[in-house]
């Protein structure tokens, strides 16, 4: 079986942003990087499905030259092949460009299972999975937390507010990786030092351009500053008068 | 005025919070709003729209429990509709939803929005990137604007208008099917939609002392629980718990963090709640900076005065 692991490379979850001086992006000067917290977690379970049912994973992204980095760490866990698909405005992509060119490699590569993160931790938007499986016309379950595999078909468990639904499917098929759906291995010395100096090939694509304009980006509006009522137990009485007289909350 | 096509969600006939807010964000927008229902009880959900400012609700029959085939239907409704935009909550089920709908009418997405605005058929949206180091202010060439609106940021609106309910057959012939739903247990409020949440940190000390934290929503009355990321690692807490930006953003009137230091990632998740409280004994935690009220002390004094306090409160009403 074809499977395919896509990451993007976003901000570190630590990384304090700028917005750029022309108001229309952030300013990536000097900002740290790191694989969406969730995409680790697609590439583990992408592993984990090929030891359990055989195939093979391609670590597939949108993204720079630096992305080879990621994909390396990836190969030294145990995915069999990486692509970049080069583009300096990968972060600027509106979700259905994005979706639109993994798409066609998608369908190049042959695969019949493709597993992304079920957000990417810089736009938030968790569009490009059910995008990209919409376009394709295949099944796909997201914000997935335990996934089986039968043969063709599958079933899912799928967080919601309502409590954890379980979800059936057919292959091929797309699956977005909630926390807790397994904690990704680290990669040992072998497989790292089997990687170090593989070079992650670099492909171009056909341009989707953008139907997202971007108007402005601002830094979030800073909020009143608040203060401290005091100390301790003895301090509850006036907390709570707070709370019900000056912010009305109870 | 344009059409806006909203997917409503409904549980046993009664439409959700956040679908009656995102009906409101439609109106406030300035559309002719109309309503697509799916499920058991579709049909008095949808009567019920007219006070909340829908024209017409399109209540789908017999439908399989499928989000693909939900999005077809959908998106064909749209279309016949005339729609100008598609909107829906930025709950499970709608952020499920609304990027295959998207894709269906080739458009881009827009999730999470906390703010929309139109000028004819031109809309607007502001959205939070990083989950809120950063607000974008986007607006769209698409044929169909499509965006999910942030649960407890738009206000329902009130009407004195009539729905008019249409009936339609779902399709069927869905990819991926729901064949259970293991419901939460004691109908615990989620931390993502809950007005009040109480959310506890590494200062807990361990997993048995979240008792203290269950017991202060308890007082609430309205209350969800939630963790930082540090004791969901820890496995103190479960991970649909944890609030920041690899877990849930959340705005809630209250959000009360105790015994959490105040890490970007987990400001970033919460910062945009309307109150914050902050119990901590570190006087120098960076949570300070963004509460309104703090108080400095062992959480495990502060907390249940608190808890007595407000249930007092409450009581006297």
């Amino acid at each position: 079986m074809k499977i395919v692991a896509c990451i993007k490379r976003v901000p570190t979850t630590e990384a304090q942003v700028k917005v750029s001086a022309d108001q229309k992006g952030l300013d990536t000067a000097g900002l740290s990087w790191m694989t969406s917290f969730y995409d680790e977690l697609a590439v583990e379970e992408a592993i984990r499905s090929k030891e359990k049912h055989g195939g093979d994973v391609t670590v597939l992204t949108l993204g720079p030259s630096e992305a080879s980095k990621d994909v390396r760490e990836f190969l030294a866990r145990g995915a069999d092949a990486g692509v970049i698909l080069k583009d300096d405005q990968w972060h600027a992509r509106d979700a259905r460009a994005t979706a639109k060119i993994l798409c066609a490699r998608i369908q190049k590569a042959g695969a019949e299972l493709v597993f992304l993160g079920k957000l990417a931790t810089d736009r938030d938007n968790g569009a490009v999975g059910p995008m990209i499986a919409t376009m394709l016309g295949w099944a796909c379950v997201t914000d997935v937390v335990a996934l089986e595999l039968n043969g063709t078909q599958g079933s899912a468990k799928r967080e919601t507010e309502q409590g954890i639904e379980t979800v059936a499917f057919a292959l091929p098929a797309v699956i977005t990786c909630q926390k807790g759906l397994n904690e990704p291995r680290r990669a040992n010395l072998k497989g790292i030092m089997a990687v170090k100096a593989k070079a992650i090939p670099e492909e171009s694509f056909e341009d989707v351009p953008n139907q997202q304009q971007v108007q402005k980006v601002e830094p979030p509006p800073a909020r009143k500053a608040g203060r401290i009522v005091g100390e301790g137990a003895a301090a509850v009485q006036a907390l709570v008068d707070a709370l019900r007289n000056e912010a009305g909350v109870i | 005025m344009s059409n806006i096509l909203v997917f409503v969600e409904q549980f046993s006939g009664k439409v959700s919070r956040a679908s009656l807010e995102c009906v409101g964000a439609a109106r406030a927008a300035g559309g002719n709003v109309c309503a697509v229902l799916a499920g058991a009880g579709a049909d008095g959900a949808a009567a019920d729209l007219g006070r909340f400012g829908a024209a017409k609700a399109i209540v789908l029959g017999g439908g399989e429990a499928s989000s693909d085939a939900l999005a077809a239907d959908v998106a064909a409704i749209a279309k016949e509709e005339g729609a100008k935009a598609f909107l829906c909550a930025a709950t499970s089920a709608g952020r499920d939803l609304a990027p295959r709908v998207a894709a269906l009418l080739d458009s881009t997405l827009f999730s999470d929005c906390t703010a929309l605005s139109a000028q004819g058929d031109a809309f607007t949206a502001v959205r939070p990137w990083l989950a809120g180091k950063a607000i974008a202010t986007l607006t769209s060439s698409a044929p169909v604007f499509c965006a999910t609106t942030r649960p407890n940021v738009f206000a329902a609106s009130e009407s004195s208008g009539t729905c008019a309910v249409v009936a339609r057959a779902a399709s069927a012939g869905g990819k991926a099917k729901v064949t259970g739903i293991e419901a939460k247990s004691g109908g615990k409020l989620d931390v993502k939609e809950a007005p009040v949440v109480v959310s506890g940190g590494r200062g807990m000390k361990g997993p048995e002392h979240f008792a203290l934290i269950e017991e202060l929503a308890a007082a609430f009355g309205n209350a969800a629980t939630g963790a930082s990321r540090a004791v969901v690692d820890a496995g103190w807490r479960p991970h649909s718990e944890q609030v920041g930006q690899t877990g849930k953003t959340v705005a809630p009137q209250l959000y009360v963090a105790v015994g959490i230091s105040g890490a970007i990632q987990h400001l970033a998740g919460m910062r945009t709640s309307k109150v914050i409280v902050a119990i901590n004994k570190d006087a120098e935690a960076p949570i300070f900076k963004v509460a309104d009220y703090g108080i400095v002390g062992d959480a495990f004094e502060v907390v249940p005065a608190l808890a007595k306090a407000v249930r007092e409160l409450k009581a006297k009403g």
